[in-house]
This record gives structure tokens, sequence and C-alpha cells, in this order.
């Protein structure tokens, strides 16, 4: 999986991070890089002496300028991953490594200093200063850093503008609705211009219409900035519409991780299956999924790019039997798909058991 | 219903029968009785040895300080006095618009007009300049503590509870220890109040830090903060409110405070006004300078509380609005200084056209006590013969041919015996196994009497209670404060308290639930009660002992009014708030399953209110042993009176050591009420904030 993204930068990686709550929660590693030889063991041996496993041996790498979501159900351990990164938790082993430097090894000045540049965060319930109105919020990080007030504010209204929030400005949060105070406190994450944006549910707050409504201009404020970020979710529809590559995480660990069509082509087990099964595949899939190689003659087909999803493409497959040329970018062609091909992969995720079929000879 | 034998049964079996046996023993073992004297420790002896040594060697240090506080006292005053009184009306005036709008401006306007009509405006600028330097100081103090213990677990485990000493020791415990530290005068009121009113501050802080949400914490975090700016701008003023609330109830403490100290007289200001008039038994007068003090205390009150209010609905403002505001108080204030000198009325209200009704009150009292004499007569001896008497020395002794109109025989002894015996075997089976127990031991203590009980008894059966209801270590820590209660030979009185308290919190919370459940259904009761409770709650408690001494003379019964007047207000709002405020599904799903009204109310409504009705509970009892110390000064005969003795004898010991007997009791029946609360609270899965 990890060649789609080959030979990109690492921005952000975190390696075997534990995150263990209780009184002796130091006792359990030798060293801090937190690599253990049986995974499982080491978990078990943890419970028993009455500690509380937030995080087991989390390992990821995120890419500068993808979205990597990381997605599980409540008290899966993600929001407390989400914190290690960015130290608000001290993870009690494993390393965090920004930039090529290890996070964990930064003073508390230094940490500060991270945070004031290179580090966003937005958060469930919006975190605002209920005593600031909307632009001295967004300002806020800005005036930690003792900027002067008018410069502050001109940068203010850049992101205000950037997340629809003009004519906004003197508002106090009680007197906006979900929608906008989050609205605040992604342009409030975005005032420093930081590299790494991690966002922690933020949309999990609110109503279903505004959700989609918030995601679409996630995507369009990402499409301009290209951050790196760590996004989390435990809406894995949420996770599919947004993520370039995500993990599902459970009791703590990594179950999986990969692009969204990876999880759904190939979920590794049972749990991962579980939220997959109900994806309408025809709507993930997109042409290079469901290629095959071949080695005969590609004239007369018709081309069209990889990443074309293939619900797209049943009109045309139906008519055209010999199927279309997938190309990929640099204009190379990856395979043909055709009709069966189309047909097998939907058949391989369909949930529904196959029908009886009579056969007469 | 099956009577479930656990071993909860068995030990309350073992308190009862071991009563019994203690009762019937201590006619022949007189220690069982009364604690013997020769073993009586006189800790009261040590503490007054104590102070005459710190006066001693440390007295120059404490005159130095009061010699301190004494100039910010003089200023003030000195400001408040030498201004006319209508430029200080009208500040004040500005003041409570800002704070709450037109209706509590014009309410200070009638406020200010009736101190100076009446003749009472210097000695109410004497107590509000006392309340001026105590607040800062108070709320500086508290903050600082607050702090701290947020900060520190260690200091929290010290501070908490030195709060709960400073709030429930009497302050008439400590007045006498100020007074000969610092010296007479105005300081001990200064000092006194001081004392009494930053532990609010101190725990609304605590409180407050703690409640800021993580999420904004964190953001102030991931902006960047370091320690110091997430403390001054973002926790501190993310719980404004909470402090703001800090600030109103610092106040109020602080005004009240100021209102009793001045029992040590030479304040000239309005609470000794009234005390000195009680003394003289001029009701009328006393009345009408009271009525600056509730006046004076409703007015802070709504002002502080006003600020504490806004400061949580944020709206853009411009910042023109202060700047006008204080334009508007200068430019006002210039004016009525100009017209006052012009027009002398206005600076000093003349004497000729001072309004004093004070003699048409007092006739109109006589009036009533002399035409209405049997009808009062009557409810006095009534509640003494039949509800006072029996609790205090018991059926046994109070029955009599003078009293109850016949002579106890053997046989009514026994008819009562059996009689409450099956009634409360009755309700062990119908209800459950501790009202049975219960029901049995009241009935117990009805007949032998509070006082008459042998004191191993009470102290086993009040220890197993708070094992009960709060574990081991509330058990251990009421057992040794009722040791002290018994070592320090203050026990017989700490009976009387327990008694004159004990009847007036048993019968506040009853009518107060009454009343409570009846406006949880009623609004129109609920909109009648409420600002009757507001103006209660607020009032200084001298104020509310006038028109009780009016009609009913000095005495026990008195006291007991008075007592019930303060401490049913918390019943009524508990009860109400707690029937008002339950989940509304489990009421929807019992009325869809046909409950009614009445089944409703007893089945559903009652048991999931009964945490917060408990808490309502605890804070009648702590109104009431408050009001209890006041309630002194009309003739008790219990701790408080030793208080208060201890005070006009200045025998700091023995007024210092009662006062402790005053906490423990207060301190050991406030943890087993929120105890209990909370472990409702827990199995019912409620939340109570």
């Amino acid at each position: 999986m990890g060649n789609h993204d080959g030979g990109r930068d690492v921005k952000l990686s975190c390696r075997n991070v534990w995150k263990i709550y209780g009184d002796n929660s130091d006792s359990f590693f030798m060293d801090q890089d937190g690599k253990v030889d049986d995974l499982q063991e080491h978990v078990n041996k943890i419970l028993q002496s009455d500690h509380i496993v937030a995080n087991a041996d989390v390992s990821f790498d995120v890419y500068a300028g993808e979205i990597f979501v990381i997605m599980g159900l409540s008290g899966s351990g993600k929001s407390t991953i989400v914190r290690c990164l960015s130290r608000l938790v001290e993870p009690t082993a494993g390393d965090i490594i920004l930039d090529g430097e290890n996070l964990l090894e930064k003073s508390a000045d230094e940490l500060i200093e991270i945070r004031r540049h290179k580090m966003g965060m937005v958060f469930q319930s919006f975190g605002l200063m209920p005593h600031l109105n909307v632009i001295d919020n967004i300002a806020f990080p800005l005036k930690l850093q003792g900027i002067e007030k008018a410069e502050r504010y001109s940068q203010a209204e850049r992101v205000i503008e950037l997340v629809g929030l003009q004519g906004r400005e003197s508002n106090f949060p009680n007197e906006l609705s979900g929608g906008q105070q989050q609205r605040v406190g992604i342009a409030r994450s975005l005032a420093v211009e930081p590299d790494i944006w991690l966002l922690d549910e933020p949309f999990s707050a609110l109503d279903p219409l505004i959700r989609k409504r918030m995601q679409d201009e996630f995507l369009r404020i990402q499409s301009k900035l290209q951050k790196s970020i760590v996004f989390i979710t435990h809406d894995f529809q949420e996770a599919l519409r947004l993520a370039d590559r995500m993990a599902i995480m459970r009791d703590g660990m990594i179950v999986q991780i990969g692009r969204p069509v990876d999880l759904i082509l190939n979920p590794v087990d049972d749990y991962v299956r579980e939220f997959t099964k109900d994806v309408s595949w025809e709507s993930v899939l997109c042409a290079s999924d469901v290629c095959q190689k071949t080695s005969g003659s590609l004239k007369g087909l018709g081309r069209v790019s990889a990443d074309t999803q293939i619900d797209s493409l049943l009109g045309y497959l139906a008519k055209n039997k010999n199927g279309v040329a997938v190309e990929a970018e640099d204009g190379t062609v990856l395979g043909i798909a055709t009709a069966t091909g189309v047909l097998a992969a939907l058949a391989n995720g369909s949930s529904v058991p196959p029908a009886k079929v009579k056969v007469t000879k | 219903m099956k009577l479930k034998v656990d071993r909860g049964f068995f030990a309350w079996l073992f308190i009862i029968l071991s009563t019994l046996v203690l009762i019937f023993l201590q006619d022949h073992l007189k220690w069982l009785s009364t604690y013997p004297k020769e073993l009586i420790i006189p800790f009261d002896h040590w503490l007054n040895l104590g102070m005459g040594f710190l006066i001693t060697y440390f007295g120059w240090f404490f005159m130095g300080v009061s010699w301190l506080l004494e100039w910010p006292i003089d200023v003030v005053r000195f400001v408040l006095q030498s201004l006319p009184w209508s430029v200080v009306s009208f500040l004040i005036c500005v003041f409570a618009f800002i704070a709450a709008g037109w209706r509590l401006a014009l309410f200070a306007l009638i406020s200010c007009m009736y101190m100076v009509v009446i003749g009472y405006w210097s000695e109410s600028m004497n107590t509000l300049s006392l309340v001026a330097i105590s607040v800062p100081l108070a709320v500086l103090i508290g903050f600082g503590f607050g702090v701290w213990a947020f900060q520190s677990q260690a200091a929290k485990r010290i501070i908490l509870p030195m709060l709960d000493i400073f709030q429930t020791v009497p302050a008439f415990a400590y007045l006498l220890l100020i007074l000969m530290l610092f010296g007479f005068g105005t300081v001990v009121g200064l000092i006194a109040s001081i004392l009494y009113s930053f532990p609010p501050m101190a725990r609304n802080v605590l409180v407050g830090l703690g409640r800021v949400p993580a999420e904004v914490i964190e953001s102030g975090l991931m902006s960047g903060a370091t320690n110091r700016q997430l403390f001054w701008q973002v926790r501190i003023p993310s719980t404004k409110r909470q402090l703001l609330l800090g600030v109103n109830q610092t106040t109020m403490a602080s005004l009240s405070m100021v209102i009793i100290a001045s029992i040590i007289g030479g304040t000239a200001d309005i609470g000794w006004e009234v005390l000195s008039q009680i003394r003289k038994a001029q009701f009328g007068e006393s009345l009408l300078a009271g009525l600056v003090i509730a006046l004076m205390a409703i007015l802070i009150d709504r002002a502080t509380y006003g600020f504490a209010k806004n400061s949580s609905t944020y709206q853009p403002r411009s910042s023109m609005a202060s700047w006008r505001y204080s334009l508007i108080a200068i430019a006002g204030a210039a004016i009525f200084f100009l017209l006052s000198s012009l027009i002398p009325a206005l600076d000093i209200w003349p004497r000729e056209l001072e309004i004093n009704p004070a003699r048409g009150m007092n006739e109109g009292l006589e009036y009533i006590i002399i035409n209405y004499r049997a009808a009062i007569e009557t409810i006095k001896t009534m509640a003494f013969f039949f509800i006072m008497l029996p609790a205090k020395i018991g059926l046994q002794g109070s029955v009599s041919p003078f009293t109850w109109g016949f002579e106890l025989q053997t046989w009514h002894s026994f008819s009562y015996a059996i009689v409450l015996t099956g009634f409360s075997i009755w309700c062990g089976i119908r209800f459950n196994m501790q009202l049975g127990f219960m029901i049995l031991l009241f009935a117990i203590f009805f007949f032998i009497g509070l006082t008459k009980m042998p004191w191993p008894a009470i102290m086993i059966i009040y220890t197993y209670i708070a094992w009960r209801l709060g574990g081991l270590t509330l058990a251990i820590g009421t057992f040794f404060g009722l040791c002290f209660l018994v070592v320090s030979g203050i026990w017989p009185e700490a009976m009387l308290s327990l008694y004159l308290c004990g009847i007036a919190v048993i019968l506040s919370f009853l009518f107060g639930s009454g009343l409570g459940i009846w406006a949880a259904h009623n609004s129109t009761v609920s909109a009648i009660l409420r600002p009757i409770n507001d103006t209660l709650q607020t009032m200084p408690l001298f104020v509310i002992l006038i028109p009780f001494v009016m009609i009913f003379k000095i005495g026990e019964f008195t006291a007991l009014l008075a007592i019930i007047a303060y401490a049913i207000v918390p019943a009524i709002r508990y009860t109400e708030h707690g029937l008002r405020n339950l989940p509304e599904g489990v009421i929807e799903a019992a009325e869809m399953m046909g409950c009614s009204k009445q089944q409703l109310l007893w089945t559903v409504k009652i048991p999931l209110a009964l945490p917060v009705m408990m808490l309502g509970l605890n804070q009648t009892i702590m109104y009431g042993i408050a009001m209890l110390v006041i309630a002194a000064l009309v003739g008790t005969n219990g701790l408080e009176q030793i208080v208060y003795i201890g005070l006009s004898d200045g025998n700091f010991g023995l007024g210092l050591i009662a006062g402790i007997g005053l906490a423990i009791i207060a301190m050991t029946a406030d943890r087993m009420t929120q105890a209990w609360s909370y472990k409702r609270q827990k199995d019912l899965d409620l939340q109570i904030d």
C-alpha cells in the first residue's frame, strides 16, 4: 500500500507509541522506544496489574500534504493518540518525530515554540474562549506570541475570510451556531499558519447537514493550503470522504492502515469488514482497482484516468464489450477494465448471500 | 413483603437494645448520665493560658497590624461621611444601574431615601465603610487560597478543612480572640468579617478553576500558551462568572459579619443601632434600623449578582459604554456636590424633616399584644408543653397534671411502648427496616428526653449512623468529635443545642418540603415564595430575630421560631428545585403507564428528587446552626449561650471550646447528609450540579 505514496516526504511520524494510565505506568518499559517482542502478551501483562492501556504500540507516518484519518469507536484511543502527537498527553513510551526531530525530547519552552508556529488543533466541542469575540478568539494564538494588535487582526482577518465568517468578527461564541463556532475553531488553528494540522472529531458535534457542508469546506480549504493533516473521527463515512489514507483503531491499537479502497478490498479482519460491508462499492472503487493487466492490443479502446469512479463508467462498459483502457497520470496504461471485471469486483464486496441458480443442461 | 434479616438488622437491634440497657443502667451508674467532673480536661484553661502568652510576647505585632488597618477604614469612613448624602446616593444608583438595570437603580434610590429620611444615614455609611474595606481584602485572600488549593493537592487537603472551620465555628467564639489581640475598635469587625467572608471566595475560585472545560485548556495550550498565559488569559477569564459569584457571596458574608461584630460596640454602625434598640425593648426603632440592613443586603446582593450574571452573556459592546458610565457618574456627582452646597438639605438631611414612625409602631404592637395576649400565650404554652418540653426532658419528665392535665401512670408508659413498637414494626415491614428502627429510636428519645439520655448511648447511635452513611473515616471522625464534647465537659449544653436546633430543623424540613412540593406544582405559589425566600436568605440574621422578639418576647420559643424562619428557606428551595428538574423521560414514562398524580408524586418524583432534598436538609441544618448562634441573644441555654457568655465575660477559652463544639455538630451533620445524598445520587445515576 505504501507504494502509492512512495517518494513523498514524511512530515510526522508516530513510532511505537504507548500511553498507559495508572500509578506505575513507567514500570512496563525498560527503554523508552516502546518496542516490545509480543504485543498482546505485553498488553495483557499491563491490564492484569490494574493499569489502563489507552494506546499500545501505535505507529504510522503522515506524509506532507495528505489527509490522514484515524477512525475508531469511542474508547479506541483515537483521541489519546492525537493528544500524544501534540504532547497534550505525555506518551508513556515511543517516539513522535516531527520534521525529523523527536518531539518528546523537546523542553517545555521548545514545545511552546513548536505549538506556536508548527501545530494547529481543532477540538470536538470547539474549545473557544468564552470571553473573547470571534476575531480575538482567532487572534488569540498570535496574541500569546506578543504580536501587535493591528498586525494580528490583519492576520486573523485573512483566515476569517478563508472560513467565511466575515461580518461576525465582534460576535461572542455564545451567539454563534455550532457550525459557526467550529469555523472559528478552524480559523484559530490556521491563524499561525501551522505545517501540521490536528483535528479531533471536528464535525462530530454538528448535525448531519451542517457536517456535510463543513466536510466540503474542509476539503476546499485543504485543496488551497495543502497542510499535513491528522483527522480523528468515529464516522466511517466521513473517513471515506476525506481520507487520503486512514487507520482503523481498536482497544488502543491500530488494526489496519491504508487507502480507503485498500481497507474495503482487503479488510484484515472481521472488525474492519464490519465497517466496510455497508459501503456501496461502485462509489468507492475506481478504474485502477478493477483493471486487469493485459498484454493484448489496446487498439480501439477508449481511455480513462486511473481515479475514475466506476459507477460513472457503468454506462460505457455496458455498450463496449472490450472494456476501457485505464491510464495513470503520466499516460502509461495500467490495464483494461471490463464489465466482467467490474462485476467480479462488485460480487466480491456484496454482503448478500448468493442466490441459488438452477443449472439446466 | 418479607422483613429482610441481614447484618444491618442485627446491628440496629444491637443499637436499640444497648440503648435500652444504658437507659436502665443510668439510674444505678451515675457516670452514665453525667460525665464525671473530675475527668473533664480543662481545655478552656489551657487556651486562656496560651492566649495570655500570645498577647504578652506577640501583642505588639497584632497591635501594629491593627494600627495599619485602622487607616484605610478611617479614610473611607471620612470620605463617605463628609460627602453629601445626595452625592453618595447618586453614585450608588449609577452603580446599581450598571450592575442590573434601572429597576435596581430605582430600588437603590428608594433605599437611600429611606436611610436618609428615617435618620440612619450616618450609621449606614459607617457599616458600608467597613464592608468596603473588608470585601477587597477578603476577595484577595480568598483568591490566593483558592488558587493555591487548586495548584497543590497537599495545600488543598489543609485549606479545605480550614475553610470549613472558619465557616462553622460561630463568629462570637473568635470575636473575643480578635478583640484581645487587636484591641477594641472597628478593626475587630473588619478582621472578623474578613475571616468569615474569604472562605466562599476561596471555594468559588477552586470550583471555577476546576470547571474550565478540558478542551478550552487544551486549545490554550495548543495556541502556545506559557503557564502564566494559560492561567491569566485562559483559566481566569473563562471562570469569571464563578469568581463574581464568589465576590457576591463574600460581600454578603462580609456584611452579615460586620453587623454581628457590632455586638462588641463602639462602632456606631447600623448593627449596633439594632442591637441596642432590641436591648432597650424598643421594637419599633429596632425594626426600622433592621430594615436598613435588609435593604442594604438586598441592594448589595442584587448588584454583585447582577455583575456575575452579566459576565456570562457576552455581547458586542463598544468600549464607549464604560466611558459613558464613568462620565455620567463623575458629572452627576459634581452636579449634586454643587447643588448640595446651595441647598443644605441635599448635604445633610435636616432633623426636622426626619420621619420617625417608631412610636406609632410601638403603640400598635402593644395594642396587638394586649388584645391577642390569650392567643399568643396559648400558642407558646402549647408548643412548649407538647413539643419542646418532651423533646428536652422526655414524656416521663414533662407529663404532669400541670402540663398535660394528668399524671403519668405505668399503664400509660406501657401502652406508649406497645403502640409505638407495633407501629415501628409495621413500618419496618411495610416500607423498610431502617425506617422502622428510626421510628423506634425516635420513640425512645421522645419518652426519655434528649438531655436525659445517657451520653454513651447517643455516642453509639450517632457514630453508627455516621458509619452507615459515610463509611469508616466519617465514623472515626464523628466518634472523636463526640469524645471532645464529652471530655471538655460541654456535653449537657451540646445536647441542649441539639435539642433546640433538632426540633427547628425537623419542623423546617417538614414544612419546607411541603411548601416546596406545593410550589413545584403550582407556579403562583412558586412566584409568591421566591421573593420571600430571596429576602430571608439575604437578610443578616439579626434582623430575622426582631419580629419574633416583638411578639413572643425572649425565650426558647422565640429562638425556635426565628431558627425555623431562616432554616425553612433551603428546604423549600431544594425541594422545589429537585422536583422541577427531574429527568423528563422518566416522568413521561410513568404518566404513560397510567400513574395517578398522587402515585406519580410519591412513587416517582419524590424518590428521584430525594438526593436533592437531602442536600436541602443539609443546608437546613447549616442554616439552623448559624441562626442558633444568633438566637443566643434572645435567651437559649445551649452551647451558643456559652459562646455568648464567653464573649461577654472575657473568657476566651470557654467561648472557643463551645464554638468548636458547635462546629463539630455542624460538620458531622454536614458530612453525613452529604454522604447520604451522594450515595443516593450514585444509586440513581443522577447528576446534580
